[in-house]
């Protein structure tokens, strides 16, 4: 002990105060504050997204249309990828080495910590050549994801394609989407994108300073299993389509087939397509690119986006309201003349006969008939005056179907064309118009535009003697097979079902031996109508429009075939072979029949005329 | 001595600094295991990891400890110069023959073991600086004041001279033993001066620092106007000040290591950079913050035992303390050893001889110092400064040098009854 010996105060004191600074600073980051807490979270849990399956979609007959295929995405954490073997590594995955250092700072300046793509989709094969010498890079790795296939490359409008969602729309769903993930963009992929995309998974597991996994977060308490998409059943007939399809090879037009008894589409071909494996995989945006930019528009999905006037087809429509009207009867006969005459105008015939009935007058497409039946129903009409009739007469049009949507499962669908009482009295003007002043609209000619899902839909209104069910792509919706609530409402047509027959007796007779003999079925009673759109760009198109058998109808089908000229020459056969495989499951015609079709080239210029008929 | 029996020897051992002693190295050993922890290796006597090493380690100290006991008190006394002579010759030749590591060259290398002879020259310093002050020397006297300087000095130069600044620093503890041993509390004073200028020195622009020292002593000046006594006082302390900003300036711009300059601006806040020199630091402050209230449980701890947290069983050992016991066991920890810190002082103060008393306080501030150091710098209160949390951290070198440190004041203390000179 010594003179000082009470400094041992202060210095205990010095001891104890420091310990309590420790204690104090201890207790604000350990008690305190939260933020220690939150980044060691951020430090050691990653949240993984485990990608669902895409819904896989069927045809009527449970054959697969679009099934999904594994691919891998390359993927780099920068940080990790030191001293490498840069030239083995471009070698590995054929890119240049300018590439390969592209690649890489661009996933440097997303994070040099985190996980980013450094080479998209890589097929299965490459994969497997990749695996093997993966270890020697450290900081790649490969994850999985699944893309479309279609094994049968065919119904490529209907189907659509998937791409990467977009800002906008993550930001229009609130976020539901991240980056990467896909969504439909057109077709069935789109309408139907909440059922086939299926629930994202999300699984956490930690991982070290290195970015190395370590396992999972208290054993995947807080992981949800990704759950697939639902499975479509498509109404699709995969036999008639892929057979539609090849005939409609170099040839710009639709074909569409309903089940008039469901109104569930068995076919639908827009032409020229597209094989849909082109939007599928790396080369997606260069494919999209080229098939926008083609001349003959693959993209654009006629049948419910291409508007035609119908021409003869909708005499058959007219016949029913004339008929319901009270206008006509079926021995109602109106004189031909060669034409119908308005002034010194003349609604050309092709034919001058005596007077035609009802039934004759279809099976014989009588211009001047229509003429004087238009006539009779706008300027002469049960509602008094020529307005009143025609909103009268355009009502009927609608139930039909044309003029508006008919609300297919599909984005993109028009309407069509029907012109409004007050479209009429703005380009008139108001009591300055009758049915002599619109009487193209007699014969399906003028201002009406209609798709051929409409043309189609009208057949089957027709087959089921007066009503529809708004066709449809997809007929069951996951495995309780759910049909959705628009498809399964009956749309009655106000027109008694005892005026059909009449109107099918002359479509039979096109058939069986008017316009359209060449269409004629062994065995199966068909009903049709030829029509020759008139179209100010070039050649007529060529329509036909039917349904068959005449008695229990399976099938109502439209077939267009652009700027190729009468109903009979193209469309009518095309149809006519569609039907009978689908009621057949066979055809009986002989090869040069097929042939013929198969072959024509109707868009290319190397194009020579072939004999024409009706 | 010779008539007091074997028996009456262990009792005059100190147990509770035994206890203390004990439980930190198991404790340190349990936390070396949790933080470097390897499903591959889980068992605790795995030779190939730190954890099974250190189990080697605290054998061979313990071993080293009772060899301490057994020594004849008088030994450390007699051949305290020549300790202290023979750790100076080891400083100055691992100058020439050491090993560079991490910067410095501060270690020895035999085969595959390491030998950090820094580590040995605190026990030899705490040593011949007490039986130097013990030998009837007047501290108030200017040549005392020099001599010890010297003797505290000539380590410190050495192994500054190695690139290993915080070992270096380390021995600045010492002057908590020379104001117990008289030196005016002047010096403490004039430290947290030092302290408050070298903050100053790096957060202001000197300019700035000086414009302010002027106008301050000009105010007091003109206040004390009337007070002459005063007046130099003044005058002194400010030019003191001035004098110390210029000179940290200097020494930081010219005399640290960029690796120093990155750590203390980031200290003081000056510069953020979480990914840079600020990493450790702030990954080590997530890791004891992430720990709460009562912590995440043994080998639950995420940041240390995936490598978030540098060095993180030795200089960073603590870490893994306050992210598996919480703010509990950061507390019991910090209590631990302020219980064996007031304890050594206890003990010193009840020695007779004062080359006893003075060794225990080198002990003591030697482990404050480690101890406020070490902690302060993994919750980001000091610079992070690359020296051991006694008992607890990896390493043999400092596990073995503690150990004799604190060996010998409990052989000292147990032959109390026996003035040493």
């Amino acid at each position: 002990m010594n003179i000082f010996f009470e400094r041992k105060y202060i210095i205990q004191a010095i001891l104890i105060f420091t310990c309590f600074i420790l204690i104090v600073r201890l207790f604000y980051i350990q008690v305190i504050d939260d933020s220690y807490f939150l980044s060691a979270n951020n430090n050691v849990l990653r949240k993984l997204t485990v990608y669902p399956a895409r819904g896989i979609i069927y045809d009527r007959q449970g054959k697969i249309i679009v099934q999904n295929e594994p691919v891998y995405d390359l993927m780099v954490i920068p940080r990790q990828a030191k001293n490498l073997d840069t030239i083995g590594f471009c070698k590995l995955i054929s890119i240049d080495k300018n590439e390969f250092i592209t690649r890489i700072n661009k996933a440097r300046k997303f994070s040099p910590y985190k996980a980013s793509i450094f080479a998209k989709q890589l097929s299965a094969r490459a994969f497997a050549s990749i695996q093997e010498r993966l270890f020697d890079y450290p900081g790649f790795f490969v994850q999985n994801r699944t893309v479309r296939r279609y094994p049968d490359s065919v119904a490529a409008q209907v189907l659509g394609y998937i791409g990467e969602v977009d800002e906008n729309r993550i930001k229009k769903t609130n976020n539901y989407y991240q980056i990467g993930d896909y969504i439909g963009i057109s077709g069935i992929e789109k309408s139907y994108e909440t059922i086939l995309r299926g629930q994202r998974g999300t699984k956490i597991i930690m991982v070290d300073a290195l970015n190395r996994d370590q396992g999972s977060y208290e054993q995947g308490k807080y992981d949800t299993t990704a759950i697939a998409g639902e499975k479509l059943i498509s109404s699709l007939d995969l036999r008639i389509q892929k057979l539609a399809e090849k005939l409609m090879r170099n040839k710009k037009g639709s074909v569409v087939a309903i089940e008039p008894s469901t109104g569930e589409i068995l076919c639908f071909v827009s032409s020229p397509t597209y094989d849909p494996n082109l939007l599928v995989g790396p080369e997606r945006g260069n494919n999209y690119i080229k098939l926008l930019k083609a001349p003959e528009k693959p993209l654009f999905i006629r049948p419910i986006m291409a508007q035609y006037p119908p021409g003869s087809i909708f005499k058959a429509v007219q016949a029913l309201i004339g008929q319901q009207e009270k206008v006509i009867t079926p021995e109602s006969r109106f004189p031909c003349n060669g034409g119908y005459s308005i002034g010194n105008r003349i609604v050309k015939c092709e034919h001058n006969h005596s007077p035609l009935n009802l039934n004759e007058s279809i099976a014989q497409s009588c211009n001047s008939y229509y003429c004087w039946l238009f006539k009779k129903l706008i300027d002469h009409g049960n509602y008094g005056s020529v307005e009143k009739n025609y909103l009268v007469w355009r009502d009927y049009i609608l139930q039909f179907g044309i003029g508006k949507k008919l609300d297919i499962d599909l984005p993109n669908e028009l309407g069509g064309l029907l012109p409004t009482v007050s479209f009429y009295d703005k380009y008139y003007s108001s009591g300055h118009w009758k049915s002599s002043t619109i009487i193209s609209l007699a014969i399906g000619q003028g201002e009406l535009g209609v798709t051929p899902l409409q043309m189609a839909n009208t057949m089957a209104i027709i087959a089921n003697r007066g009503f529809y069910y708004s066709p449809h792509l997809i007929k069951a919706i996951g495995k309780n097979q759910v049909k959705k609530e628009t498809y399964t409402t009956k749309h009655l047509v106000k027109i008694d079902s005892s005026y059909f027959n009449v109107v099918i007796d002359g479509m039979q007779q096109v058939v069986d031996h008017g316009t359209a003999t060449y269409a004629k079925i062994a065995d199966i009673p068909m009903c049709g109508k030829t029509g020759t759109a008139q179209n100010s760009h070039g050649k007529s198109h060529s329509v036909f429009v039917a349904f068959a058998p005449r008695n229990n109808p399976k099938i109502a089908i439209a077939v267009i075939v652009e700027n190729s000229g009468y109903g009979a020459t193209w469309a009518a056969p095309i149809a006519s072979l569609l039907v009978e495989k689908y009621i057949k499951d066979s055809i009986s015609r002989p090869a040069y029949y097929i042939d013929r079709l198969l072959n024509a080239d109707l868009i290319h210029p190397t194009f020579t005329e072939t004999k024409e008929g009706h | 001595m010779s008539n007091l029996g074997q028996n009456k020897f262990w009792k005059s051992i100190d147990m509770p600094i035994i206890l203390l002693y004990v439980t930190l190295v198991l404790i340190g050993w349990l936390n070396i295991y949790a933080a470097v922890f390897d499903e591959s290796h889980a068992s605790i006597f795995d030779l190939e990891k730190n954890y099974g090493k250190q189990l080697l380690w605290i054998v061979t100290a313990l071993f080293i400890g009772l060899m301490v006991l057994l020594i004849d008190s008088k030994f450390f006394s007699v051949f305290s110069f020549g300790i202290y002579g023979i750790t100076l010759l080891m400083l100055v030749a691992v100058l020439f023959f050491g090993k560079y590591v991490n910067g410095s060259r501060s270690w020895f290398e035999i085969g595959s073991f390491r030998l950090q002879p820094a580590e040995f020259a605190k026990f030899a310093t705490a040593l011949v600086v007490a039986k130097y002050l013990s030998s009837g020397v007047k501290m108030e006297r200017f040549s005392t004041k020099l001599s010890v300087l010297g003797l505290i000095g000539l380590p410190m130069g050495l192994i500054l001279l190695q690139g290993d600044v915080g070992s270096a620093l380390t021995y600045v503890a010492f002057i908590l033993v020379l104001y117990r041993e008289g030196l005016s509390g002047m010096v403490l004073v004039i430290g947290l001066l030092i302290g408050i200028a070298f903050v100053l020195s790096l957060l202001f622009a000197k300019a700035a620092i000086l414009i302010s020292i002027a106008v301050i002593t000009a105010i007091l000046l003109y206040n004390f106007r009337r007070k002459k006594k005063i007046i130099p006082v003044i005058i002194a302390g400010a030019a003191l000040v001035a004098t110390m900003v210029v000179g940290f300036s200097y020494v930081f711009n010219n005399v640290m290591k960029q690796h120093h300059r990155d750590r203390i601006n980031n200290l003081v806040g000056k510069e953020i950079d979480i990914k840079g020199a600020g990493y450790n630091v702030n990954q080590s402050k997530i890791a004891i913050g992430s720990g709460r209230l009562i912590g995440k449980g043994f080998l639950n701890g995420t940041q240390t035992k995936y490598d978030f947290v540098p060095e993180q069983s030795t200089d960073f050992i603590f870490c893994t303390i306050g992210e598996e016991y919480g703010f509990v066991g950061s507390v019991i920890l910090i209590g631990l050893f302020l219980a064996l810190l007031l304890r050594i002082v206890f003990i010193s103060e009840r020695q007779r001889s004062s080359l006893s008393r003075v060794y225990g306080y080198g002990v003591a501030s030697i482990l404050f110092l480690h101890l406020f150091v070490n902690i302060g710098m993994t919750i980001g209160l000091v610079p992070v400064i690359g020296i051991p949390l006694p008992f607890i951290s990896y390493g043999g070198s400092s596990l073995w040098s503690f150990t004799i440190l604190l060996f010998i004041l409990i052989k000292l203390d147990a032959n109390r009854q026996n003035i040493v000179k």
